[in-house]
């Protein structure tokens, strides 16, 4: 894309998020007002945990006794600087919690989408390089197997195969408890209990961007601007990877930014079966407390990273592919 | 149909799904035969390992078998994929008709709306859907219909788009017909063939989906369910494996079967494509 061009692009797509993310606030309010029961006592987190004095000083600040538009103004407001309530269960701001729980979500997610992009481009070139032998096949068998396997399934196996039969990695939380480390060891240590959780979220992803990075090599491979590079005698191993594999790339890219949501969903399932101490096991704390307050702020939060990542994607893919048109 | 079922057959990964997924369905109609009485209730000693105490799966903490839990759980599962299913092919087939047959401004506004759904987390949404209308198998459904309905809205609207434009809808409207009759009589059927090879695969996920509820302990209180099974033997792996490791097995079972079946009916209804396959998937 010419440079000129770009802000604009830029400024369109800060318009599109901010509209997604005003639509997720809205979204939320209007669920509490389509629970069963008193919207307040949702607020607060329902069981009876929150005393008569508290429900009404929620009422009055959430303006339920006024009309309903007042209180999404209200709701609104209150979201727009980061007000996201209170969790009357941990006497903490959602926000604050969530903010919290952030580092360790980002870890995990971010170590298994690495994992699950460099490992599935590789097996999908490699399949691509020798289409119809058994190589080529294992990732079809490995691609049907993750389709069909529940992610928490994968984990708990996981932890049956490596923590408790071999005892070889730790299958619970983000460090070892009663130990003091220092320096490299404390990194190590995390490294460690990082692995099994982002092989769980990983691997399904795996199948997913060796089977995608599979069909665009073969489409590219075909194309005129390959057979031209052969021609001039470009050697193999540079025509794979400065002629084909970085035009490959770009729709899984695009597939990448597709599936933000789904690898965040899946984090929330990892992180209840390994005790991971990020947004997910706070989803899970939530359910359990029924704490709709902070449920409602990791659905937020979720959906904003989601729309962040999708906005980095749509970037980074204008600025790769000149192409791309500005009003995309 | 002859033809249809030469091409299914071609597939043989089609094939066992078939056979795989009725068994599924066997087991599911006759669990109250081969288990009577409630699966809730304690059945021998708790954590019985597989195979003692007449237990062919083991016994779960509370002394209940693992494999009546499996039986019934079959049940729910089944009985979940397919209703949400329905449900989310009728929200995504009529969204997706209107946005494809009407075009121009109903179109873009239909397609932002689904683009909104797309883009948020919707494991997440569905979540919170269950937690506040409370967990029950139709909170499940509601929920797991909200979240899967968009690829069907893309798909029926791209063949709308394409099929309005052509001579037999053409006729229709000059001999006077009505855009309903239209859309229902002339131009569903015509793009039946790719929102039936899509609902095998929604049967499918809809199952992952209602599993992973369960396990996070958002399954109806009423209903055994094999997401509740693993969830169950979660905190408890390290004394009976038996107790997650077998449901695990038979998700994957079911949901492998539909997705095999969901591709020979994609060749068996696009016998070009699937020829043409070769290499190239």
């Amino acid at each position: 894309m010419e440079l000129s061009k770009l802000p604009g692009y830029l400024l369109g797509r800060l318009v599109k998020a901010a509209i997604v993310i005003l639509a997720i606030v809205v979204c939320n309010f209007f669920l509490i007002h389509a629970a069963p029961g008193d919207p307040a006592s949702i607020i607060a987190g329902q069981s009876g945990a929150a005393d008569a004095r508290f429900l009404e000083q929620l009422r009055a600040q959430f303006g339920l006794d006024q009309p309903l538009y007042v209180q999404l103004w209200i709701y609104l407001k209150g979201v727009l600087t980061l007000d996201l309530g209170f969790s009357h269960r941990q006497q903490v701001a959602v926000a604050s919690l969530l903010w919290d729980r952030l580092p360790a979500t980002l870890l995990l997610t971010g170590a298994a989408f690495v994992f699950a992009l460099s490992v599935g481009v590789a097996m999908g070139a490699l399949a691509a390089l020798r289409v119809g032998t058994w190589g080529d096949s294992i990732i079809t068998v490995l691609a049907l197997t993750f389709y069909a396997t529940p992610l928490f399934w994968v984990g708990l196996m996981l932890v049956l195969l490596f923590s408790v039969t071999l005892e070889w990695l730790p299958s619970f939380g983000m460090a070892s408890v009663g130990v003091e480390l220092h320096g490299f060891a404390v990194v190590l240590d995390v490294a460690k209990h990082l692995l099994l959780p982002a092989l769980t979220l990983g691997l399904f992803y795996v199948a997913v961007y060796a089977r995608l990075s599979r069909a665009t090599m073969l489409e590219v491979a075909d194309q005129d601007f390959v057979k031209t590079a052969r021609a001039k005698g470009v050697p193999e191993g540079r025509i794979l990877r400065r002629h084909i594999l970085r035009n490959a790339l770009l729709p899984i890219i695009t597939f990448a930014g597709i599936q933000a949501g789904q690898l965040i969903g899946g984090s929330i399932l990892v992180e209840t079966v390994f005790a991971w101490p990020g947004i997910g096991r706070l989803a899970f704390e939530a359910l359990l407390a029924r704490d709709y307050q902070v449920l409602m702020g990791v659905f937020f939060c979720t959906s904003v990273m989601v729309v962040l990542f999708n906005l980095i994607t749509d970037l980074l893919y204008a600025v790769v592919d000149p192409r791309v048109e500005v009003s995309a | 149909m002859k033809d249809f079922w030469r091409n299914f057959s071609r597939n043989r990964g089609a094939v066992v799904g078939l056979v795989v997924l009725v068994a599924v369905l066997i087991l599911a109609v006759l669990a109250p035969v081969l288990y009577p009485g409630s699966p809730w209730d304690m059945a021998g000693m708790p954590f019985a390992p597989p195979g003692e105490e007449g237990m062919l799966l083991g016994t779960d903490s509370l002394g209940r078998d693992v494999a009546a839990g499996i039986a019934h759980g079959a049940r729910v599962s089944l009985l979940v994929g397919a209703v949400s299913t329905v449900a989310a092919l009728a929200i995504g087939v009529s969204l997706g008709a209107i946005a494809g047959y009407l075009g121009g401004l109903v179109d873009d506004l239909v397609m932002r709306f689904t683009e909104f759904f797309q883009t948020i987390p919707s494991f997440v949404l569905a979540i919170l859907l269950v937690a506040i209308f409370t967990p029950s198998i139709a909170s499940i459904v509601f929920a797991i219909a909200v979240v899967s309905w968009p690829p069907v809205a893309r798909v029926v609207r791209a063949e709308f788009l394409s099929l309005r434009s052509r001579e037999f809808v053409q006729a229709s409207e000059v001999l006077g017909k009505s855009r309903l009759s239209i859309v229902v009589g002339d131009i569903l059927p015509n793009a039946l063939s790719p929102i039936v090879v899509l609902s095998s695969l929604m049967v499918a996920s809809a199952i992952l989906l209602e599993s992973a509820l369960s396990f996070l302990g958002l399954g109806d209180p009423n209903m055994m369910s094999w997401g509740f099974l693993i969830g169950s033997g979660r905190s408890v792996i390290r004394m009976a494996w038996w107790m997650s490791v077998f449901p695990g097995i038979a998700i994957f079972l079911t949901v492998l079967s539909l997705n095999l079946v969901g591709e020979g009916l994609s060749d068996a209804l696009n016998p070009r494509l699937a020829r043409n396959r070769g290499g190239k998937p």
